[in-house]
């Protein structure tokens, strides 16, 4: 069927992984994302050997300077400096390392934990739903930023933190998706079928009824991990999140802002590179729930 | 009989609780009223009337889906004593199981045929080891008309008719007593209702499985039927074996059932019984005999109170106290 190169046995690991890639490399946009998104990996992983300069040295020599097309640009600093001197290529590379791991925690922890109150809510029904979806309501009542703040307030400003805080604001929105995709399957008659055969409460839900929800679970988890980039550059600049000098995107964003009319760079390659990131990871999630779909298999 | 009935059911009934709004009292369904009836190993017993009946609530009871608000129900010998939510026993859960109408909702769309055939032994067959249990999918699904290499391909896959051979052969593995068939070939075209319907009587044959048949599809009841229940508003109306239920049908429903039903006969010639009206709804029932506001034979009499089942010979029993009159009637309208 899938298997074109590698003829495995139908069954095997190996097939699966085999009709896998060749339905997750039939739309072109999920590749350009994939590749993307290693090449960053792969950029944040070797950071100290690509980095032209430390992230933290400040070069008193050289503020400002502009992009290296530019006439007064250098070849040492080929996306320019920052207002104290600082090489904003190498503060890319290395942010990469912050913001990539930051968010991927974020999501992982509110899908986690999203997926299992959703689950439980969608499943049980009941006073078990009702109460997991007030406290969710209440979350989404607040100001995200504001919740966020609090929290981290309330656990002592720090990385960690940060993330717990956002993970959290990120929650209600992973609960009430699952929670309504499992509403939907959870009478339909395979999951009868399932539990007649002998199946517990624990294998009807996450056997049987998480596969069939994941769809919109992962386009939100793309969609969350660029929201959770921009959440930590906001709680950066409140100065409750990343401390400086931690060259994280957000936090370059934000400290960069005043210079949005003199030193345009300072702004744009922070900006564009969550953009980009962002963007990529969405297609790869599109590309990636098309794939895991056997609706959309072509047998 | 003198084998012993591997399912009967005595009085059951299946009421739902609708919860008042605001502005509104809680209000009592009652889905299925009263029903009896014993099911015997290598039979079918056809259950048989319109949408909205409970004849679906019949076949959530009998599968212990739910349980009965009242009544008796023995499986194999055991009682069914079921609360509100509670799981059935293992060993009684085994004993049944269901084929939905609907065969592209009935296959997990995640799953491959043999992982989702495998899914029963794995859960209730702990002994078995991965091979065994491949063995046995691909046997059942030979068993089925189904080739080996379905096995690795996903539901959407594959056709109605092909589905629902894989719904019988996930029904199987577990070797059941008794299959409850909840309208199983209503949603296929007729050539494949066809196929499915042998497949469904070779089977019965080979393992001697009593089915529950739960159709609106009067032809084919006729032909796969041993007896048959006509239900109306959620309570037997008639009940007998199948074919002097349909030779001579006494209750005016059952006729009105029957006549409608077209026959392959350009000379024939038939005054029909027709219906007045819809069934009464289920949050007001009328008084008496719920069919009475429809029926053409209805007099002050039928209003008054619900006739209980009666036999008319020892095979057939009618809940209708104008039994004589009816057959009178029908027998000068054919």
């Amino acid at each position: 069927m899938a298997a074109i190169s590698t003829p495995a046995a139908p069954g095997t690991f190996r097939y699966q992984l085999a009709s896998f890639w060749s339905d997750f490399s039939a739309s072109r946009g999920a590749l350009v994302g994939l590749i993307f998104i290693v090449l960053i990996l792969l950029v944040a992983l070797f950071a100290p050997w690509v980095a032209p300069h430390d992230p933290a040295m400040q070069d008193r020599s050289a503020l400002l300077v502009p992009p290296v097309w530019h006439a007064e640009g250098s070849w040492d600093y080929l996306l320019g400096t920052d207002a104290v001197g600082r090489d904003i290529l190498s503060r890319l590379i290395y942010g990469a390392r912050y913001s990539l791991s930051i968010s991927a925690m974020v999501v992982i922890i509110s899908m986690g934990a999203g997926i299992f109150l959703g689950l439980l809510a969608g499943y049980f029904r009941g006073w078990i739903e009702t109460v997991i979806t007030r406290v969710m309501d209440v979350v989404l009542a607040f100001p995200s930023l504001l919740l966020a703040l609090g929290l981290v307030a309330i656990l002592s400003p720090g990385l960690t933190s940060a993330m717990i805080a956002i993970a959290m604001v990120q929650l209600p929105y992973f609960v009430r998706l699952t929670r309504a995709a499992v509403i939907g399957e959870k009478n339909r008659e395979y999951v009868i079928a399932s539990r007649l055969s002998g199946a517990g409460h624990l294998r009807l839900m996450f056997n049987t009824l998480l596969p069939n929800c994941m769809a919109p679970l992962i386009v939100q988890a793309t969609l969350s991990f660029s929201t959770a980039i921009l959440d930590i550059a906001a709680l950066g600049f409140l100065g409750m999140g990343v401390q400086p000098p931690t060259p994280e995107w957000g936090a370059m964003l934000a400290n960069a802002r005043e210079f949005m009319g003199s030193a345009y760079w300072a702004v744009t390659f922070p900006g564009l590179i969550i953009l980009l990131t962002v963007l990529m990871i969405n297609l790869m999630g599109d590309g990636l729930r098309d794939a895991l779909d056997p609706k959309m298999k072509r047998s | 009989m003198s084998r012993d009935a591997v399912l009967s059911a005595v009085n059951l009934t299946r009421h739902y609780q609708i919860k008042g709004g605001p502005f509104s009292k809680p209000a009592t369904v009652k889905a299925l009223n009263e029903a009896t009836f014993e099911l015997y190993p290598g039979q079918t017993l056809a259950v048989v009337g319109e949408s909205g009946c409970g004849k679906s609530t019949l076949a959530r009871v009998l599968t212990m889906i739910e349980p009965p608000t009242s009544g008796k129900l023995t499986i194999s010998g055991h009682e069914v004593s079921l609360k509100e939510g509670q799981r059935p026993p293992a060993a009684l859960r085994r004993e049944v199981q269901i084929i939905f109408q609907n065969p592209y909702g009935s296959l997990n769309p995640r799953k491959t045929v043999a992982t989702m055939l495998e899914e029963p032994l794995k859960l209730n067959r702990k002994e078995m080891s991965a091979a065994e249990r491949r063995q046995a999918a691909l046997d059942m699904i030979a068993k089925v008309g189904l080739r080996p290499e379905h096995a690795d391909r996903y539901p959407h896959m594959f056709s109605g008719g092909q589905r629902q051979r894989i719904a019988i052969a996930r029904a199987l593995m577990l070797n059941p007593k008794i299959l409850v068939l909840d309208e199983p070939v209503s949603a296929l075209d007729l050539s494949i209702q066809a196929q499915v319907l042998n497949l469904l009587a070779d089977l019965q044959d080979e393992f001697g499985l009593a089915y529950v048949f739960i159709s609106h599809d009067l032809s084919v009841v006729r032909r796969i039927a041993d007896d048959v229940i006509v239900m109306y508003f959620g309570q037997p109306v008639e009940t007998g074996p199948a074919e002097e239920v349909f030779t001579t049908p006494r209750h005016p429903y059952t006729q009105a059932l029957f006549s409608a039903t077209p026959v392959a006969d350009p000379n024939r010639r038939r005054e029909r019984v027709h219906l007045k009206g819809e069934p009464p709804s289920p949050l007001a029932p009328p008084p008496g005999c719920p069919f009475a506001p429809r029926c053409h034979l209805a007099t002050e009499a039928c209003t008054q109170a619900d006739p209980p089942l009666d036999s008319v010979n020892d095979r057939v029993k009618v809940a209708c106290i104008h039994v004589d009159q009816a057959v009178a009637k029908y027998a000068r309208a054919g």
